[in-house]
């Protein structure tokens, strides 16, 4: 799960982590009244939303008077923010952050992730900071400096100091910068966080540590026991379909392809959307039932699928070990009656009760194609997306299909993503310095109860 | 033989009193020896009663000391999971197979830290796993036994259904499964695809391996190059998500791409370069491992 800058500000001003004071507002004249009260003369106005790179896309303003917040805040609230992230369609800027102006000397980086190899979490430092750190790693890897911290003694001082040392950080600075790297790692482990950015961290001119920007992403299966955080959940920064999917404790992904899958377990969704590529198609989605896919499952899995228009096809994997295949069956022909499905069907199953699937799905009387195995399975369903003619299941659909005008271009899908050092938001860098009062979480308390992501061992 | 189960291991279930716990232990007990080989579960207050004839203990160490259960699998729900891990851990279990799903990494984190400082010898298996099994003779976990056939060839992946997806292809070519052994989709887990390709390469009952891997991570990098240079048996690799993109939760905590590295093609290269017969396509793994075998 992912949060706004502001909120990821407030955890760390609750650990400790210093920042400039910034108000949070939903309207421009919130955000005047905000520069107003954080008194000053300089305020940046700052774009809210999941993806980085908002700088970039002229989501982040300094603005000198209160008729310049006003202007700033006008011109970025409600636009259409595009960044590398957020994919060519951009997101609708719904939040700001008016922050005062900060005093910069400085720009270094601060991250903290889990590393799969060390099974422990990188604190990762560098004196390149505004810059995309994947870039720093990529010409200047001697430049970032990471220390695999051991969970059981937490970051020791002789750590953190080491490495406020190494990305330059001065000798009278130290013990902050050494409390504020401790402060950090107390708040990634405390609140089970899964990603840990500061892009910049500054150096102000009087000698002091600021954390300029504050990325901040969690565990999802560790939000049972996060209440707080999860009040933080805004679901306007979401994909809909993904929310819908939540739900039903399916797994859905929006991709931009024309053939709908529906499978079970993530490797063989995975699988299968290779073998769609494979074979010439694109998949629409990722999707994996899980391993209980009742009807009611299937057909709200089916419902999420066409509710993206560019599905053309679908495609249903199913490997019925535990689950049998007799079951699966009648929920996909349940579902299918229920949607009213007008595009083509493509099912695989296999595993236990097989034939007794197929006969359920042959008897339906539905025009669904069935499939021995995968490869078949991705052949055929790429064929009834070329043309009606070249099945006879699909010829006996009354609605010619539309023909493949999709199974083209497929724009790197990247949306808002979330690695480590994915291109940070490097804005302008303005004068900054803030406040410390924030408020706003009554309104996404509504949107927190829709949120009840705590995962179960559901593995039936 | 096989690898890390076979008709003399005794297991005991930690989750035995839950829906899913008893839903498995029944299924797996059903296959092969598994009467013999289940003799216990854990229960912290059910101590004294019994499932189907299981008897229950109250910890781990109760349970092996009186049954002599040298292995432990784990339907503990999520937020006990870790806590039941460590427990059978420091019981000196050989293996702990842990199958649930959505344990918090940070716990994950903490457990395997306990592990490797005090150099624990238990090996664990998963979590978020489908289990081991070794054919005709013990199934430990969720997988549907009857798709597997007894033979020589080893299985390792890290994802479930694809799992069954390569046995099912490998047993009506006719080629039969030494073991199949699936570590489990999460980032923290235990057993690696280079540990069980280790065992398997020591295993005089296994002629060759299948490795089905993911995007994310390094771990199938690792075993490639361990493969290189020490492996004396042909191994068959595939790797799912080409299609995935960068950034992307893919299901499993672990099937993320970040930035650049742990690509299915970065993956798949590497594999190649390491001396692995890779195939890109999910349906021709058992046919590809049919063309190494001879």
């Amino acid at each position: 799960m992912k949060i706004h800058e502001y909120q990821g500000k407030e955890l760390f001003r609750k650990y400790g982590v210093a920042t400039p004071r910034g108000i949070p507002c939903f309207t421009v004249d919130e955000a005047v009244g905000a520069a107003k009260k954080l008194g000053g003369s300089v305020w940046v106005v700052k774009a809210q939303i999941h993806a980085g790179g908002r700088g970039k896309g002229g989501g982040v303003k300094v603005a000198k008077s209160a008729d310049e917040v006003r202007a700033r805040a006008k011109q970025i609230l409600g636009m259409q923010l595009v960044t590398h992230q957020t994919g060519p369609e951009g997101q609708r800027v719904r939040r700001l952050l008016v922050e005062e102006g900060a005093d910069i000397a400085t720009e270094l980086y601060v991250g903290m992730v889990v590393d799969r190899g060390t099974q422990r979490v990188a604190l990762m430092a560098s004196s390149e900071g505004g810059m995309d750190i994947e870039e720093v790693a990529a010409h200047h890897p001697e430049k970032i400096h990471t220390v695999f911290i051991d969970s059981l003694r937490g970051l020791t001082d002789s750590e953190a100091e080491g490495v406020a040392r190494k990305i330059g950080i001065p000798d009278s600075a130290l013990p902050e910068a050494r409390a504020l790297l401790q402060a950090l790692y107390r708040c990634f482990d405390e609140c089970d966080a899964s990603l840990a950015e500061i892009n910049p961290l500054i150096l102000t001119g009087d000698g002091g540590v600021l954390a300029l920007d504050a990325k901040l992403n969690f565990d999802d299966n560790a939000l049972f026991r996060h209440p707080e955080i999860v009040a933080m959940r805004d679901l306007d920064e979401e994909d809909p379909l993904e929310i819908e999917a939540s739900k039903f404790d399916l797994s859905y992904i929006s991709l931009d392809g024309t053939i709908g899958c529906m499978v079970n377990g993530a490797g063989l969704a995975m699988a299968t959307m290779d073998t769609i590529k494979l074979f010439g198609g694109e998949p629409a989605n990722f999707l994996d039932v899980g391993g209980g896919a009742t009807t009611e499952k299937v057909t709200a899995a089916f419902k999420i699928m066409l509710s993206n228009p560019k599905v053309k096809a679908i495609l249903v994997n199913i490997f019925g070990g535990i689950m049998k295949c007799d079951t699966i069956a009648e929920g996909v022909v349940a579902a299918a009656r229920e949607v009213h499905l007008a595009v083509p069907l493509v099912v695989r199953m296999k595993g236990t009760n097989e034939d007794l699937g197929k006969k359920i799905l042959k008897d339906s009387g539905l025009p669904i194609i069935s499939a021995d195995n995968m490869a078949q399975a991705a052949q055929r369903v790429v064929a009834a997306l070329k043309g009606p003619a070249r099945t006879k299941a699909a010829r006996k659909r009354s609605a010619p299909n539309k023909k493949a005008a999709a199974k083209k271009k497929r724009a790197p899908a990247k949306k808002k993503g979330e690695a480590p050092g994915k291109k940070r938001p490097q804005p302008t860098r303005p004068k900054q310095r803030t406040a410390a009062k924030n408020k706003p979480a009554a309104k996404k308390k509504r949107a927190a109860k829709k949120v009840k992501k705590a995962k179960k061992a559901k593995k039936k | 033989m096989s690898i890390l189960i076979d008709r003399n291991t005794r297991v005991m279930t930690q989750g035995i009193t839950g829906k899913t716990g008893q839903f498995h232990t029944r299924t797996s007990r059903a296959y092969a020896n598994g009467k013999a080989c289940y003799v216990a579960g854990v229960h912290p207050t059910r101590a004294g009663e019994n499932f189907e004839g299981i008897p229950i203990y109250a910890s781990v160490r109760d349970a092996k000391a009186q049954t002599g259960a040298n292995v432990s699998v784990i339907y503990v729900p999520p937020a006990g999971a870790a806590g039941a891990i460590w427990e059978a851990v420091e019981a000196d279990l050989d293996l702990v197979i842990c199958i649930t799903e959505g344990i918090p990494v940070r716990d994950m984190i903490r457990v395997r830290e306990r592990m490797r400082q005090e150099h624990r010898r238990t090996r664990l298996v998963g979590p978020n796993c489908p289990g081991v099994i070794t054919p005709d003779e013990l199934k430990i976990g969720i997988m549907p036994g009857h798709i597997h056939k007894k033979g020589r060839v080893g299985v390792v992946s890290r994802s479930g259904t694809l799992t069954y997806e390569a046995v099912g292809q490998l047993s009506e070519l006719g080629i039969g499964q030494s073991s199949a052994v699936g570590i489990g989709g999460d980032p923290v887990n235990g057993m690696k695809h280079v540990d069980v390709m280790k065992l398997f390469n020591d295993d005089p009952d296994t002629d060759a391996v299948i490795m089905i891997g993911e995007i994310g991570g390094s771990d199938e990098e690792d075993a490639a190059r361990w493969v290189k240079g020490n492996m004396k048996k042909p191994v068959v690799g595939f790797i799912a998500g080409i299609t995935a993109p960068p950034g992307k939760r893919m299901g499993h905590a672990g099937a993320i791409i970040s930035g650049g590295k742990g690509t299915a093609q970065a993956k798949l290269e590497v594999m190649e370069d390491c001396g692995i017969t890779v195939t890109r396509n999910p349906a021709e793994m058992g046919k590809t491992l049919k063309r190494v075998l001879r």
